[in-house]
């Protein structure tokens, strides 16, 4: 599914992923841990294919593709997509409406016809439903107004009704109260199956006892310098992470 | 239309030995104005103010800067450590003024005499940044250019106390002209404050017109504090005319309370990199004043930020135009400009005319404006009668708190307080607040 | 997103260029009395109405061509123009669809129009469109039950004459100003409505339903009467590329509310707006004004202009009755090197009066947009409120949009406020909708549509979507 090998990026002339290597196979989950300023959010940000993100060395192959060569938009439709931390707010453009026309991109891109209106108004209320999420929703502006939990929630109906074979979940669980991080859990928990990635990455455990990864991964300066299964993750969270640092030291 | 009325005093300020660059200068400007005339109500900066009271009227120049101690101690601010600058009718008193010690670096002094001294700075900054045909006012002001202050800060000069320009104008025989230039040039990395306060003496029914310039060099920081108390007979207009290099901060508290009819002009070039421009306003009219207040910001190089908000109580059949201009060059970018102008009709006779215009050129700005228009919030009134305050005194209140927000931008108290006792004390009687605010008109 | 994309993506080109080789029944160049005498005979006017002319004729005269505008265009010499040409013959125009450029067509698909209305737009004979005309009828049918005249101006001349007289030139005088003068003297075209006491109009008027509205004018004038408690809602042109041989349009419509009565008057102009350099495009200079005569009357102005090299257009409302209303929500987007000064004007003379105006700029290309506007409160206007919301966006480094709102405030009883923000399409919008799989441009025009969505609601459904659509059409671009 997703291939990181050697990935080496640069913000702003200071590398600051120094050789990432990951990969992801199909009905996987994995988890990306890591303390403040490890290359976290680097690595989501090249992912999703953000500017200013220089990639200096290494591939990443999305489904056999070159990732690094796809446009935005392709990666979306395509079946990768992003989940933000800070989903940005789009005063005026209706839910409904950018759910749509992300829907129909990407069946236009598999030569699909566009979807008719009644059978995607009834894919969309079941989701909504599934999210604990009132029909009004769809009807106001993209994250306008939106409280934390809302809008990470939008990030999940998007989820939802894009059926995406990847999702890249970044810091999905910050600011979110603990129902919240239920309903979100409960979202990312059903889009797991067989042929469907998931990649969180967190600064927390916690999310992890809601759901629980195949693997984590301790990122530390710009590298993987740990992976292991859900047992990591515990321990980081008891003990923090310069345990890592010193036996990847010694 | 009478042009010549004015320029025909111009000979008996010709004094001996004024250097031959002035001569040209006040020459041409002269001409200026008589081909420019006074402005009419047809041409737009103009619309809301008409000026032939000014142009039909005949003044002439003062002779002498007599004036008793007792006289200016009446008027003046209590700022006693500050560099004093006194000017009669325009002319400057020695007697008056204490300027006192300044730092290494750094000139102040009366205009007619830096002139004296030869003071280069002079030569390059008089009429730098007015041009020539800025205004027919502005070119007035230069022909007769003679008196002023002068304001030089060298690199890194800090003027810890504030210098303190006052300007007297007299109940006379005769109404007067008088044509104050300012002039201020902040080198690199220098810091001063200016208080420019107009006051008149009661009746005084005389013609000021100021023109200020300001050159402010990279990082150079300078709070300029205008407080115009002239009488309610008075004509007053000014330009002030201000130059920016990067990093550095120029602030203006303008804030007018008297004047049969005035009309100040503020332009602020900001021509690098984080610059900032900051403008305050405050103008209160009363009985028929006639208040304008143009302001004009120039937004030349990319992430020049400049903020302004002014605010106008009006009562009686006082009227106040505001006309705010937020101007952006192409390709600068990253600007943020801010303006906003908020309103207060005190009386169904009064009027409030107000243009914020924004001309914008560059396409990655954040800029807004603003204005209101409107009466006390009734929420307020009810939640303070509701604390036993009677609806009278309550309006009173609201109205002092609604010039707040930029009275609160001044750290000097002497001004703050002087301006809300002027307030407070010319409220109409039914907002009367004498007793809360103490007064200070007496 | 790089500028150079960002320009890419909003140029166009007009789908359309001028058809020039259109025979017509012309006098020569040149105004003067005599023309003017022409047009009122060719029309078969009464003496009254050619005095009336003549009238505005002398005060056109006096007058200069208004300067004040943040416009710039060569002064117009109006000796050069031919200020009257009959109307069409069927033959000189295509006879069928078939002889209609692709393209034009192609358009109008994408804006979803009819393919009966398809064929009046592009000039085909209209008598051959069976279609339109069983349409006309019927309409023209179902309005006379109601009470509601609705015919073209000159033909209420000939048969409304009191009507006509009693209102003509009550809300914009003949000399209003330049324009409106040379309109009040040469006027050839424009629509008559009449709505009778307590008649809501059954059916939505629309400029191109009327038979000859294929060619709608240059110098036309409207008038639009709404007598107490009626109603009426009036859509002006379309959103499909209008041709026009004519370069300068100079229209004037005049609106009358009594009391109780409702007009809302719905503009959609999308003239040729020239080349990439400027060239050939309509000056469009017009005023329009309502009476809120009446008290409690409400007007409400609505217009999308996305057309036209330079637009100078000011709807405006007298609110005069007490407790009435005037509105006025407008889209303007301008691209290439169109200018465009437009704006309202709200004068408060009632007590009680509301006003709102919500105003959305987008500025692409090397246009030049402004917002002007006059919020006036008289000081009989108490207890009277405006509200302003006027909001520019800038697409690409070469546009220019300004703001300048009067406010003339006269009274203490009545509050006026007015916010206004520039902007541009913000990068991280652009990205968060790509990531979802939305092409760059459908993003923009997204994020346009959204942008100007508090006018499009005050559309009338057909319009609205059609509006939406054709800002699909202006913004799209040679990307991809």
């Amino acid at each position: 599914m997703l291939e990181i090998r050697d990935l080496h990026a640069t913000v702003e002339g200071t590398e600051i992923l120094k050789g990432i290597n990951l990969t992801i196979n199909p009905g996987e989950v994995h988890a990306i841990m890591g303390p403040n300023g490890a290359g976290k959010s680097t690595l989501s940000s090249v992912l999703a294919g953000r500017d200013g993100y220089e990639v200096t060395q290494g591939t990443i192959t999305f489904e056999g593709q070159d990732l690094l060569e796809m446009e935005v938009e392709d990666r979306a439709r395509a079946g990768m997509l992003m989940g933000f931390q800070y989903p940005v707010e789009i005063p005026g453009v209706k839910n409904i409406y950018l759910l749509k026309s992300a829907l129909n991109a990407q069946r236009e891109a598999r030569g699909e016809e566009e979807i008719p209106s009644p059978e995607f108004m009834k894919l969309v209320k079941e989701k909504l439903e599934f999210m604990r999420m009132d029909t009004s929703f769809l009807q106001r502006a993209v994250n306008e107004g939106f409280s934390g939990g809302e809008k990470k929630r939008n990030e999940i109906l998007q989820m939802l009704v894009l059926q995406p074979k990847l999702a890249l979940l970044d810091e999905i669980d910050s600011g979110l109260d603990i129902d919240a991080m239920k309903t979100v859990s409960h979202g990312v928990n059903s889009l797991r199956s067989e042929n469907r990635s998931i990649l969180l990455v967190t600064h927390y455990q916690r999310i992890l006892n809601h759901i629980e990864p195949d693997q984590v991964h301790v990122l530390i300066d710009g590298r993987i310098a740990r992976s292991g299964d859900k047992q990591l993750a515990l321990r980081v969270e008891d003990e923090g992470y310069e345990w890592i640092h010193q036996e990847s030291a010694a | 239309m009478s042009t010549e009325t004015f320029l025909q005093h111009l000979q008996e300020r010709v004094e001996q030995g004024a250097p031959e660059w002035l001569t040209s200068r006040r020459q041409s400007a002269a001409e200026s104005f008589a081909r420019q005339g006074f402005p009419s109500p047809r041409q737009e900066a103009w619309k809301y103010t008409d000026v032939s009271r000014i142009a039909e009227s005949r003044f002439t120049l003062a002779s002498d800067a007599a004036l008793s101690e007792a006289r200016l101690a009446a008027l003046r601010l209590q700022v006693d450590d500050a560099h004093r600058l006194v000017f009669v009718d325009g002319l400057f008193s020695a007697e008056h003024s204490d300027i006192g010690e300044l730092p290494a670096g750094v000139v102040v002094e009366p205009l007619s005499q830096a002139l004296m001294q030869g003071r280069e700075v002079l030569g390059s900054q008089l009429g730098r940044l007015t041009g020539e045909d800025f205004s027919p006012f502005a070119a007035l002001n230069t022909a007769f250019a003679h008196e002023g202050v002068l304001l030089h800060l060298g690199r890194n000069a800090v003027l810890e106390k504030p210098v303190y320009a006052i300007f007297v104008s007299r109940t006379g025989e005769s109404a007067v002209m008088s044509h104050p230039r300012l002039l201020i040039r902040a080198e690199q990395g220098s810091e001063a404050s200016l208080i420019e306060h107009h006051i008149g003496e009661h009746e005084a029914a005389n013609f000021t017109n100021v023109v200020g310039e300001a050159s402010l060099d990279a990082n150079a920081r300078v709070r300029h504090y205008k407080l115009q108390e002239a009488s309610q007979s008075e004509y007053h207009v000014s330009s002030m005319h201000i130059d920016q290099q990067r990093d550095s901060l120029y602030a203006s508290y303008n804030l007018n309370l008297g004047g049969a009819l005035v009309r100040n002009d503020l332009i602020s070039e900001l021509n690098d990199e984080n610059a900032t421009t900051e403008f305050w306003g405050l103008f209160f009219g009363q009985e028929r004043q006639h208040i304008d207040n143009h302001t004009q910001v120039n937004h030349n190089a990319p992430r020049t930020y400049s903020n302004e908000s002014y605010k106008g109580i009006l009562g009686g059949r006082a009227r106040g135009v505001f006309n705010g201009r937020v101007y952006i060059k192409r390709d600068a970018q990253q600007v943020r400009g801010y303006q906003n102008n908020a309103n207060l009709l005190l009386s169904d006779r009064a009027e409030i005319d107000t243009k914020p215009e924004l001309e914008i050129y560059a396409d990655d700005v954040l800029c807004s404006h603003g204005a209101t228009t409107g009466q006390l919030d009734e929420n307020a009134i009810f939640a303070l009668r509701a604390r036993g305050i009677s609806q009278e005194m309550a309006r009173g209140l609201l109205t002092l708190a609604f010039a707040t927000e930029v009275m609160e931008q001044i750290p000097l108290a002497e001004i703050t307080e002087r301006v809300e006792r002027t307030v407070a004390g010319k409220l109409p009687d039914r907002f009367n607040l004498m007793g809360v605010v103490e007064d200070s008109d007496a | 997103m790089a500028t150079e994309e960002m320009e890419q993506l909003v140029q166009r080109e007009y789908k359309q260029g001028f058809v020039t080789d259109i025979e017509s029944d012309t006098v020569p160049p040149g105004l003067d009395e005599s023309v003017i005498a022409f047009i009122s005979h060719k029309k078969g006017e009464p003496q009254w109405m050619l005095d009336w002319r003549l009238e505005a004729f002398h005060q056109w005269q006096t007058m200069k061509a208004p300067s004040w505008a943040h416009l710039d265009y060569p002064p117009i010499d109006y000796q050069a123009i031919s200020y009257y040409s009959a109307p069409k013959k069927p033959e000189d125009g295509p006879q069928s669809l078939d002889e209609v450029d692709p393209k034009l067509l192609e358009t109008y698909e994408k804006l979803g129009i009819p393919l009966h209305e398809q064929a009046a737009l592009a000039g085909v004979a209209v008598d051959a469109v069976f279609d339109s005309v069983s349409v006309t009828t019927t309409f023209k049918e179902t309005l006379a039950e109601a009470g509601v005249i609705f015919c073209s101006i000159s033909e209420a001349i000939r048969d409304y004459p009191e009507l006509v007289q009693a209102y003509l030139g009550s809300v914009v005088p003949r000399g209003d100003n330049f324009f409106a003068a040379l309109n009040s003297a040469v006027f050839t075209d424009g629509s008559f409505v009449y709505v009778p006491e307590g008649v809501e109009c059954p059916m939505e008027l629309s400029t191109y339903f009327r038979i000859n509205a294929a060619n709608t004018g240059q110098f036309e004038r409207t008038l639009i009467v709404c007598d107490k408690r009626a109603q009426v809602s009036y859509l002006e042109g379309c959103t499909a590329p209008q041709r026009d041989e004519n370069q300068l349009h100079a229209a004037v419509v005049e609106l009358v509310a009594l009391e109780d009565a409702y007009i809302k008057y719905s503009t959609v102009q999308n003239w040729y707006p020239g080349d990439e350099d400027g060239k050939g495009g309509i000056y469009n200079f017009v005023t329009k004004r309502g009476d809120c005569r009446g008290d409690r009357s409400k007007i409400c102005w609505t217009q999308v202009e996305t057309g036209s090299a330079i637009t100078w257009k000011y709807p405006s409302c007298m609110l005069r009755g007490n407790d009435s209303v005037g509105e006025f929500y407008s889209v303007a987007v301008t691209n290439g090197r169109q200018q465009a000064d437009t704006g309202t004007k709200m004068i408060h003379i009632g007590k009680n009066t509301r006003s709102t105006i919500v105003s959305k700029g987008i500025a692409a290309g090397r246009s030049n947009q402004s917002y002007r506007g006059l919020v006036k409160m008289t000081p009989r206007a108490t207890g009277s409120r405006n509200f302003t919301q006027c909001d520019s966006l800038l697409i690409g480094d070469q546009c220019g949009a300004h703001t300048f709102p009067y406010q003339e405030i006269g009274n203490s009883k009545s509050t006026v406020e007015h916010e206004a923000t520039t902007s541009k399409i913000g990068d991280d919008q652009l990205f968060y909708c790509q990531s979802r799989g939305i092409s760059e441009e459908d993003a923009v025009n997204m994020i346009v549509n959204g942008f100007c969505k508090d006018v499009f609601q005050e559309l009338p459904m057909e319009f609205a979507v059609e509006a939406e659509a054709l800002l699909g059409v202006t913004l799209e671009g040679s990307v991809g």
